[in-house]
Parts: C-alpha cells; structure tokens; sequence
C-alpha cells in the first residue's frame, strides 16, 4: 500500500515533466530556441504573433524581487527578534500566528493588493496604473515573510546556545551577538529560507493574475501592468485557445522556463544544505 | 591584597529558578591573583555561583537572586553597572570548546572589534599577545586565516581562552574547562592555568578532585545549594573540617 502511493507520486511527477518536455518540444520545432529567448515581444494571441519569453521573465523577476524586498528585511528581522530577544512564551504566541500569513488563500490576497493596496499607493504615486507590479510584489512579500521567518529563525535556533554564551561573555550586547554571531553561523540556514522564498514567489499565480495586470512587458517599471510567467498560464487556461494549437503549446514552453527557474533554485537550497549542514561537531 | 588584583565578594547570596532555590547563603571571599576551585556533585550549584559572578545568569527567565555580589566593592547587581562593561573585565572558558564558526584570528579579534576598536595594529598585536598567553601561538601563528572550527579540542579551548583574554579581563571564570578534552590537553591547558595566575584572578569549576588539588590555591566545596567548606586547597584535601567535604573529595559520594 505504502509503495503503492509511493509510486503514484514518483510517477505523477514523470508523467508531469514528460508532457511539460514533449509539448514543449513539439512548440520548439515550430519557434526557434533563439526567438524563444531574444525577441523583446510576447504576443502569441496576437495577429503578428512574438514568441520572445523575456517579457514574461522580467515581470516574473520584477515582482519576486520586489517581493523578497519586503519579505527579506522583516522575515529576518522578525526571526532574529524570535530566536534572539523574545521570552519563550511570547514565541509560542506569534510564531504560529505568523505562520497563518502563509495559509491565507493566495485568491484573498490578490483581492487584497488590488483594492487595498493599489489605492493606497495611488495616492502616494498618482500616476500608478490600476494593474501594476508594485502592489502585487509587495502583498507577495507579505505572504512569504512566514517562510522567511519561521526557516530563519530555525536555522537561529540550530545554532549552538554556546555561541551565543561566549558572545556576551566577551561583554557583546543581545543586537551584536545576534549580527556578529548568530546570523553569520546561521548563514546557510537562513541563505536556505530566502531561496525557497524566492522559488515560492517565482511561481506565485493567484496574486499576480489579479493584481499586476496581464500585459507583457519587457520593463522593470513598477507602476505600470506587467504579466508573469505564472500569470500568462492562467489567461491562455482561461481563454478560447484551441487545445493542440501553437498557441497553446506556449503555455508549456512557459512552463517549461518556469520549471527550470524553480529546479535549480530548489537544487542549489538542497545543495546549500547539504554542504554546509555539519558545520558544528 | 595586591594591587593588580580584582576581589570578588558574595554576601549572603541566595539565588532561585523560580520557586526553587538554587544556592542559599553564599558568602565567599576570592583573593585576587589566585585560583579558586568550586567544587561539588552535580547539581550543587556550583556552576550556578560561577554564572552570577558575570551575570550570565541573567538570560534564564525564571532566575532570581537577593544578597550582594562585590567585585572591587562595587555591587555587580546594582542598577548603575552596565552588564556589558562588567563582562569585559571578567572573561569566560566554557565546558566544551566554543570557537565561532569564523578564523582564528577573528576569534581572538571579536571581543575587541564589538568594543569598536578599529586601529588594525592594536588588534594584531592584542591577538598575538593573546595567542602567546594562551600557549597557541607557535601553532597557529601560520594559520591565523584557518577556520577556528579545523583546530583539534585542546588548540579549540586554548583559543577560547586567548579569545577571552585578548579584552585584557582581570578574572577568568572558568567552567570546567577540560572536562571534554584529552588527557595531554588537559595538562597543558592546566599549566596554563598556573601561568595565568600571575596576573590574573580565576575561579574554575572541576569534577576533577585532582585538578583541583593540583591547580587551585583555594577550594569551595559547594553541596545542595550551600557552601559547606572554603579554606585553602591544601587544607581542604589534608584535613577537611566538614565531614561532608571529606566523604566527597575521598570519592564516598557526588
């Protein structure tokens, strides 16, 4: 029974690669590897079809960016305030809460940038569209601060509580111990959270769909509407295409990019993890 | 008393976790330039004594003390000190070697790059007096770039002990500093323990009866929270007054 599931997933994921990799193909025998990755348009549903991915890659890069902007500085600020000045009883309290940040429906907190945020920050830049990759990158920050946070201060608490000891007893303060000495031994640990937070923003949908519009533009401008690798994939789902079409098969060239995108951010954590785990011992 | 030396003084200290008392009635004199033995069976709040002399007890939220803790006349506990200025002065060995995960000679530098000195020459020179004191400088003067953690145990705790020293502390608290370490290790990092005395005031924690017989000049003799005996190391291991500190160094119990 146990190999029985066990060999449901394994074979899931092959089958899964495999039509990524088969449909892809057949789209590549039809657009060149070079237009794929050097034209600067993607209109594949327009009249003067583009094939060109890097519209897609930039609004993809620019709200993960912006994401982890917000998400980088005040997951870790909030681990070290966790593992490093926070009783034990107040931790016990916020690290679940926290932790429900990540389990709020993604659909919630499109809805959210887009008429919560984007009006807000309307009236601080006026000239913002409606759609654009400003608020959707920053409630995607918000949504991965628990996995900033709660990796971070894991990898915080790994470390060696003699450390810590020895840093104050060299007459260092709770904010030096925690920057000089326990950051730094954490590093891998902490170089782990924000890797798989930047993997878990790259294929964020939901928000992006909603709020960033759905544009493709090869720009790094914030307030204007961009689209997403993620986001393309929903419109042509959603749309008329028909099934087999060239067209079609775009979302699994997409798809296919986004999959290298997340395979070998999830390898180099893994990696990290594994070359830097025994430091102690 | 000498003049270099550092007088530590506890007067009528009890500490607790919580409801539980830890140490009850402490009163004990260290004499500056010495080594001071506190020992004990596991438990006995030993280590626990050697911890409010730094107030290291202090990240445990559940402690609580009363009494007086005097060191240079000054209460430690007092509301003016600054616990971090208190700590440059008394560096800290701890039971198992705990370099940082950084080079050797940023280890020895650390205490004082956190006091924010910047003058690289000072640092350098402080790090290789430092090396020197702790008897590691012939061993690692090559390899000062070489991660401290790529050191065997005994040249670990010797570094931490130049670690400790390189802030120009006047005691040393030491909490069995060899009880992870080799035999051939331990003798060095005794020996060094006779050298530091010249200049420096050190309390050490032992489970080791002979260590302390061969490197303390004074004993405590810590048993259930209280301190039953404290005379010089000699008396303490000839003629015990107590006989509860005769049954434990003769091995009866602890």
């Amino acid at each position: 029974m146990l190999k029985l599931s066990g060999l449901i997933t394994v074979l899931t994921t092959i089958g899964i690669i495999w039509v990524l990799f088969s449909e892809s193909f057949s789209f590549f025998k039809e657009v060149s590897l070079v237009e794929f990755l050097t034209d600067d348009q993607w209109t594949p549903l327009f009249a003067n079809k583009r094939f060109g991915i890097m519209p897609l890659i930039s609004g993809t890069l620019l709200t993960t960016v912006i994401a982890l902007s917000v998400a980088l500085p005040l997951g870790l600020t909030i681990a070290v305030y966790l593992s490093e000045y926070a009783p034990n009883k107040v931790r016990d309290v916020l690290k679940p809460l926290l932790e429900i940040l990540a389990a709020v429906p993604t659909v919630v907190y499109g809805f959210f940038a887009l008429m919560v945020v984007t009006p807000f920050l309307k009236t601080i830049f006026p000239n913002i569209s409606g759609f654009n990759a400003l608020s959707a990158g920053i409630v995607m920050g918000i949504m991965i601060i628990p996995f900033v946070s709660s990796l971070s201060e894991d990898a915080l608490r790994a470390v060696p509580k003699s450390l810590r000891e020895a840093s104050y007893g060299l007459g260092a303060t709770r904010l030096q111990t925690a920057f000089k000495v326990m950051v730094p031994a954490a590093s891998s640990g902490i170089v782990v959270s924000v890797i798989l937070a930047f993997s878990r923003a790259i294929g964020e949908t939901m928000i992006v769909a909603i709020a960033a519009g759905q544009q493709p533009r090869l720009t790094f401008d914030p307030f204007v509407p961009i689209e997403t690798i993620t986001a393309y994939i929903v419109q042509v789902s959603l749309g008329d295409v028909p099934h087999g079409s060239l067209e079609y098969k775009t979302i699994f060239a997409a798809g296919m990019t986004l999959f290298v995108f997340t395979f070998i951010l999830n390898n180099l954590s893994f990696w990290i993890r594994k070359k830097f785990r025994e430091e102690y011992e | 008393m000498s003049q270099t030396g550092h007088k530590i003084q506890s007067k009528n200290v009890d500490v607790f976790y919580g409801d539980k008392k830890a140490l009850s009635n402490i009163n004990l004199d260290i004499t500056p330039n010495s080594v001071t033995a506190l020992i004990g069976p596991s438990g006995c709040g030993k280590s626990t004594y050697l911890r409010l002399l730094n107030r290291m007890n202090d990240y445990i939220d559940t402690f609580s003390m009363t009494g007086e803790v005097l060191i240079d006349g000054q209460d430690i506990y007092s509301s003016k000190i600054e616990v971090e200025e208190l700590r440059t002065n008394i560096g800290m060995v701890f039971q198992k070697p705990n370099p940082f995960p950084k080079s050797i000679f940023e280890n020895v530098a650390y205490g004082l790059k956190i006091q924010g000195v910047k003058d690289k020459k000072l640092i350098a020179n402080r790090v290789e007096t430092a090396l020197k004191q702790s008897a590691l400088w012939d061993e690692v003067k090559d390899d000062l770039k070489k991660p401290a953690l790529s050191l065997s145990g005994g040249q670990q705790q010797r570094l931490c002990i130049a670690r400790a020293l390189a802030v120009d502390p006047k005691i040393i608290l030491m909490d069995e500093p060899t009880s992870a370490l080799d035999p051939i290790s331990t003798a060095k990092i005794e020996e060094l323990i006779f050298e530091l005395k010249q200049k420096y005031t050190i309390v050490i924690v032992t489970h080791n009866m002979q260590q302390a017989g061969r490197v303390s000049d004074y004993t405590a003799f810590f048993y259930m929270g209280e301190l039953i005996e404290f005379d010089e190391t000699t008396n303490i291991f000839t003629h015990p007054k107590e006989e509860r500190t005769q049954n434990y160094i003769t091995g009866r119990f602890g």
